[in-house]
Formats: structure tokens, C-alpha cells, sequence
């Protein structure tokens, strides 16, 4: 019974977390047309929302174009290898609390890696650089390796940040489990205020924030795919479904990254009167990470595009400095 | 303990099933016109110059080195951070400090070096 209900959890996040890929593709498109005055997809269903069903419908029927001098099997690989770390990342994130049961069993997550828990998200979601490199080498295409290049770059430099912007958290909950860093955020500060991270770990906070929109390859960090200068970047030959592959890693990845922000930082699956009613915990899960998606789309309706030296500069020359004071002020304060 | 990997492996196979799938389905359904024109690499339609494995920036190396050794610190300061609060205290800030410092060594020496110099 036991083994039912987890593949269960499993399931059913594996279905939602993949499912509502094409609802943030639509939100990002239905916001950037609103933010630029536009009406956006309209004609596919109400306010035109199955428009990317049809796209996906669409992809799956278009030429597979397979270009000559390509190295064959890694060129199909890695279209796999980038979306396989974005679906099961989600696993280890708490959408609800451990209070949430069914038949005796908690669902508020899928997994509670004690152990390892925010190792497991870093862990895994560096192995997406793996299908980004191999995808820019295996093209043949001088655009794709420079893309493949300049994204892997990006993403290691920036993975250091997530992983050194999160230890303020992780010396204040005691606990790499993702379970606990939200249970920690429960005790208010001064009684009143919400004893969420984002208060007390507000540069943290900030250099995540920003580290995760460059592993995301979301703008300003979406240099990978600088149109005017590399076509497309790594997928510049891909077509097809396998196109769209890296199309829903990209905002997967989006999503997952929100999960996490939400549970590091703004408490998760916390909120007024979740400890009577557990199931509350999912909305308000929900509702943070969507407006965290909100927050991400409005922020590409918003800003231009870095260099790339400035992107290089600024994640090890500021970011890194910044990100070593945050944890040894930290450290400093709970040793006192 | 392993067990709560199940569901993750479970969510891994599901993925791998998914990506091969949609991959084996849409070269099913696509339809096949290739001529040697359209599946030449693109180079914004003149004729490609060379081969597409350039030999790149040596830069790229030295930031994916100093990658590994910044996040192999991170990796090493993650149970000093767990434990720092509750039994560490001073002594466990004046050893990450010594640890980090060393390492900041070396991260001055590449900055003087140029290693993240992009221009």
C-alpha cells in the first residue's frame, strides 16, 4: 500500500508538473502581448488557451530534419538528456506539508530526501548542461557549439551561486531537507512578521534569484539563444519534437526553479491556518509559485539583454564576493 | 532509507518513456522531404565555410575549472552549514573562514591572472 501511494505522488506530479508546461507557455505569451499591446494567441479555445496543444499537435508533425555531418546518436540523445532533469527535479519539492495524509500517508511531497534534499535539486539540475553541450557539439553547426559554449559557461558559473546563495538558509534551518527548511520558517519573527527566509536572508535571496534566472536561460540571462547573434544557440538544427524538447526543459525549469524560490524562501507550503486545514498548504503553495512565474515573465517583458562579458563579470566578480560575506555574516550571527 | 528513492526513480523512468516517445512518434509522423540543400548545416543560407568544430576559447576551460572548485567548496561547506547553528559556533567559523580564505587565494591569483577577463 505503502509502494501504491508513492508511485502514486509520483505520478500525478509527473503528469502536473509536465502538464502545465503548455499553460506557461501560454501565460508567458498572453503577458508579453499584454505588456506590449498585442492581443496574443486568441483563436484556440477560450482567451486561446489549447494554442499550445496545437503547437505541440503541430511539432509532432513537422519534418524531422536530420542534418548531414551530425554525430547521429548524440544528436538524439540530447534532446532527452536536457528534458529528463527538468521532469524529475520537482520530485524532492514539498507542495504541501507532512500534516497533509492520505489513508495515513503523507502527499504533501513526493520524496523527503532528509539527507540530501536541496543536494538532490542542484545535483540534478546541473546534469541539464549535459544535454545543451551535447546537443551544440553533435549539430555540426558553428552557431550551436558557440551557443552550446557560451550556455555551458553560464549555467556552471551561475550553478556555484545558487549553491553558495542558499547556505545562509541552510545555517539557519540546520537541515538540507527541504521538509524542514519550510517547517523552520514557521516561528514568526517578533511574533508578527511571517518567519519566512526572504526577511532574513534577503541578499541570499536576491543572488538566487538572480542565478536562477541564468540557469534558466531566462532574459536578462538568455544568451544561449541571442537571436541577433547565434541564431538559435544549441538548437539551431533541431527541429521537430525534439525542438520542442528543449522548448519544455526550458519551462519546466522555469517552473521548478519557482518551487524551489517559494520553498527556500518564501515559505512554502506555509500560510494562515494550514495547521487546521493541511490541504490549504497546496494553494498556497501554488499561488506563490505562480505569481514567482508571473514575476519571471514580467521581468522578460521588462528588461533587455546582457553582455556577455558583463554576465561573466558580474556573476564572478560580484555575485561570488557577495554571495561569501552573505554566508559568513550568517555564520557570524548564529555563533554569536 | 532507499526507498524514498522509489518514486524518484519511478519519475526518471517516466521521463526517459516520455523523451523517447515523443521522439520515436514524431519521426513516425513527420514527413520526409530531405534534400541535400535542407539538411546542410545552417549558416544563414550561404554555403557553409569550413568545419563546425571550431577550436574555441581557451577561457572556457579555465572558468569550467574554477567551476569544480568553487562548487566542490560549496559542496564541502553544505555540512558545516547544517551543523553550524546548533554545535559549531566559533570554532566552526573560524575553520570555514580559514578554509574559504585559502581558496579566496586562489581566486584573487586567477583574478590577477585575467582568467575572467572576456572582452
Amino acid at each position: 500500500m505503502e509502494y501504491v501511494v508513492m508511485a502514486a505522488k509520483a505520478v500525478v506530479v509527473f503528469a502536473l508538473v509536465s502538464g502545465s508546461m503548455p499553460f506557461i507557455v501560454w501565460a508567458e505569451r498572453k503577458v508579453m502581448a499584454d505588456a506590449q499591446a498585442r492581443i496574443g494567441p486568441n483563436r484556440v479555445g477560450p482567451f486561446g488557451i489549447l494554442q499550445s496543444f496545437a503547437d505541440a499537435l503541430k511539432l509532432i508533425f513537422k519534418e524531422d530534419v536530420v542534418p548531414t555531418g551530425i554525430d547521429k546518436r548524440i544528436f538524439y540523445l540530447a534532446p532527452i538528456l536536457s528534458i529528463i532533469p527538468a521532469l524529475i527535479t520537482f520530485a524532492v519539492v514539498p507542495y504541501g506539508g507532512p500534516d497533509l495524509k492520505l489513508f495515513g500517508y503523507p502527499v504533501g511531497y513526493v520524496a523527503d530526501l532528509k539527507d540530501v534534499g536541496i543536494l538532490y535539486v542542484f545535483a540534478v539540475t546541473t546534469l541539464g548542461v549535459y544535454g545543451i553541450v551535447l546537443a551544440g557539439w553533435a549539430s555540426n553547426n558553428k552557431y550551436s557549439l558557440m551557443g552550446a559554449l557560451r550556455s555551458s559557461a553560464q549555467m556552471i558559473s551561475y550553478e556555484i551561486l545558487l549553491g553558495l546563495s542558499i547556505m545562509g538558509v541552510v545555517i539557519g534551518s540546520g537541515s538540507l531537507s527541504l521538509v524542514e527548511i519550510v517547517q523552520a520558517q514557521a516561528t514568526p519573527y517578533f511574533g508578527v512578521i511571517p518567519g519566512i527566509w526572504l526577511f532574513a536572508q534577503p541578499l541570499g535571496f536576491l543572488i538566487f534569484l538572480i542565478a536562477s534566472l541564468a540557469e534558466a536561460n531566462r532574459v536578462p540571462f538568455d544568451l544561449p539563444e541571442a537571436e541577433s547573434e547565434l541564431v538559435a544557440g544549441f538548437h539551431t538544427e533541431y527541429s521537430s519534437f525534439k525542438f520542442a524538447m528543449f522548448f519544455m526543459a526550458e519551462y519546466i525549469n522555469l517552473l521548478t526553479l519557482s518551487g524551489v524560490i517559494t520553498t527556500l524562501f518564501l515559505g512554502g507550503w506555509l500560510g494562515p491556518g494550514v495547521d487546521r486545514f493541511p490541504i490549504l498548504g497546496v494553494l498556497y503553495f501554488s499561488v506563490k509559485t505562480v505569481a514567482l512565474v508571473y514575476f519571471f515573465i514580467w521581468l522578460r517583458a521588462t528588461l533587455p539583454r546582457l553582455r556577455y562579458d558583463q554576465l561573466m563579470r558580474f556573476a564572478w566578480k560580484v555575485m561570488l564576493p557577495a554571495a561569501l560575506i552573505n554566508i559568513f555574516i550568517t555564520a557570524y550571527w548564529v555563533a554569536r | 532509507m532507499l526507498k524514498e528513492y522509489f518514486p524518484i526513480l519511478l519519475m526518471l523512468v517516466l521521463a526517459i518513456g516520455f523523451g523517447v516517445t515523443m521522439i520515436f512518434l514524431s519521426s513516425l509522423a513527420g514527413r520526409k522531404t530531405a534534400t541535400a540543400t535542407k539538411t546542410a548545416p545552417y549558416e544563414c543560407g550561404s554555403l557553409p565555410v569550413g568545419s563546425a568544430r571550431l577550436r574555441f576559447d581557451v577561457k572556457f576551460y579555465v572558468v569550467a575549472i574554477l567551476f569544480i572548485l568553487f562548487d566542490v567548496e560549496a559542496v564541502l561547506l553544505w555540512p558545516w552549514a547544517v551543523l553550524q547553528a546548533q554545535q559549531l559556533k566559533l570554532t566552526g567559523l573560524v575553520e570555514a573562514a580559514v578554509f574559504v580564505g585559502i581558496l579566496l587565494l586562489g581566486y584573487l591569483y586567477a583574478l590577477r591572472k585575467g582568467a575572467l577577463e572576456w572582452e
